[in-house]
């Protein structure tokens, strides 16, 4: 038996899957824009002794998972969800925190 | 005048526009299904109360991005009519069709109760059934419903004659500038904080808000369209 020649394909190459990042999502009340909720528990702090707390400001506290085939791209992606989404631009500011790995 | 109401997960004020326009206008009436995409050919498209995806994450945001939403911003973009009422006024601010937004109430509390609300400018559908500075009692019913805006925004507003209706007397909830509901500089799209809808019907004890209702409907019969012929 002769002439029959097998042609081996190398198998396609898997799909890497995306890295995967944690972001880390803190919005808070503009300086400007008051609350009335962080007032009350000002108060509230200081009538349980606690006579030094000056201010309370509540915000928001977010935590995601997203892959993204980089950093940057993981970066912009986030930047992009806060401005769009997580906050409202009129009363509230962001910062977060991004991390490789879950 | 054909009406639409939006139903989004959480509307709970839709059935009592309906009885609005449908029984007591007598008007054609469709709910429209938020993830529907077209809004046939409405002249009034109305984004009701409620409590849309449970206020999760702010009030109004998560609505903004309802399949629906996009036809409702080319029906505004049209010069249509385009009413939000609390929740829906919320929506209208989320979704950039209005200015400013609308944070907790002042006292932190949800309040339903009736107020005092003050008619601003009678030149508008909205309003051309009632008189400059006409004092209506209307019903309110918000957590939520503390208007705010940037002090140059608010000064456009004020310039832009846009606050159509201000809380009078008492201001229940902190708004600034006692505003109970501002319109678009075309003055085609209306978000407010009371609701006009729970008092049109005199069984339910008030009628102050049918003229608002009855104005629209003066308006399409005059002009035969619902554009803004100012």
């Amino acid at each position: 038996m002769g002439g029959i020649t097998l042609r081996l394909t190398m198998p396609p190459e898997p799909l890497m899957p995306l890295p995967v990042y944690r972001a880390e999502i803190y919005i808070t009340l503009k300086p400007s824009v008051l609350d009335p909720a962080g007032t009350a528990i000002t108060k509230g702090l200081q009538q349980q002794q606690y006579e030094g707390v000056q201010q309370v400001r509540i915000g928001k506290y977010i935590e995601l998972t997203l892959t993204a085939p980089d950093p940057a791209t993981a970066h912009a992606q986030v930047e992009r969800m806060c401005q769009e989404v997580l906050t409202n631009p009129v009363i509230e500011t962001y910062r977060f925190t991004l991390e490789a790995g879950a | 005048m054909k009406c639409a109401i939006v139903v989004f997960p959480g509307s709970n004020c839709d059935r009592d526009m309906a009885w609005v326009t449908e029984h007591i206008l007598q008007q054609p009436t469709r709910l429209v299904w938020h993830g529907e995409t077209d809004l046939g050919e409405a002249d009034l498209v109305i984004l009701p109360g409620g409590f849309s995806y449970g206020d999760y994450l702010r009030c109004g945001v998560l609505a903004r991005f309802s399949p629906v939403m996009g036809a409702v911003v080319r029906h505004a973009e049209a010069g249509k009519w385009v009413l939000g009422v609390c929740n829906g006024f919320q929506i209208l601010t989320e979704a950039g069709l209005l200015p400013g937004t609308l944070m907790r109430n002042r006292d932190l509390r949800f309040i339903c109760d009736q107020v005092a609300v003050r008619v601003e400018r009678r030149d508008l559908p909205w309003t051309c059934q009632y008189y400059v500075h006409q004092v209506l009692t209307l019903p309110i019913a918000h957590g939520e419903g503390c208007y705010y805006a940037e002090p140059a925004v608010l000064h456009e507003l004020e310039q832009g004659r846009q606050i159509v209706f201000r809380y009078h007397g008492v201001n229940p909830n902190g708004s600034v500038a006692d505003i109970a509901g501002i319109c678009n500089p075309q003055g085609n799209v209306l978000g407010m904080m009371p609701h006009p809808e729970r008092a049109s019907d005199a069984n339910l004890g008030g009628t102050d808000g049918l003229g608002l209702f009855q104005g629209l409907l003066a308006w399409y019969a005059k002009n035969a369209c619902c554009r803004l012929s100012l």
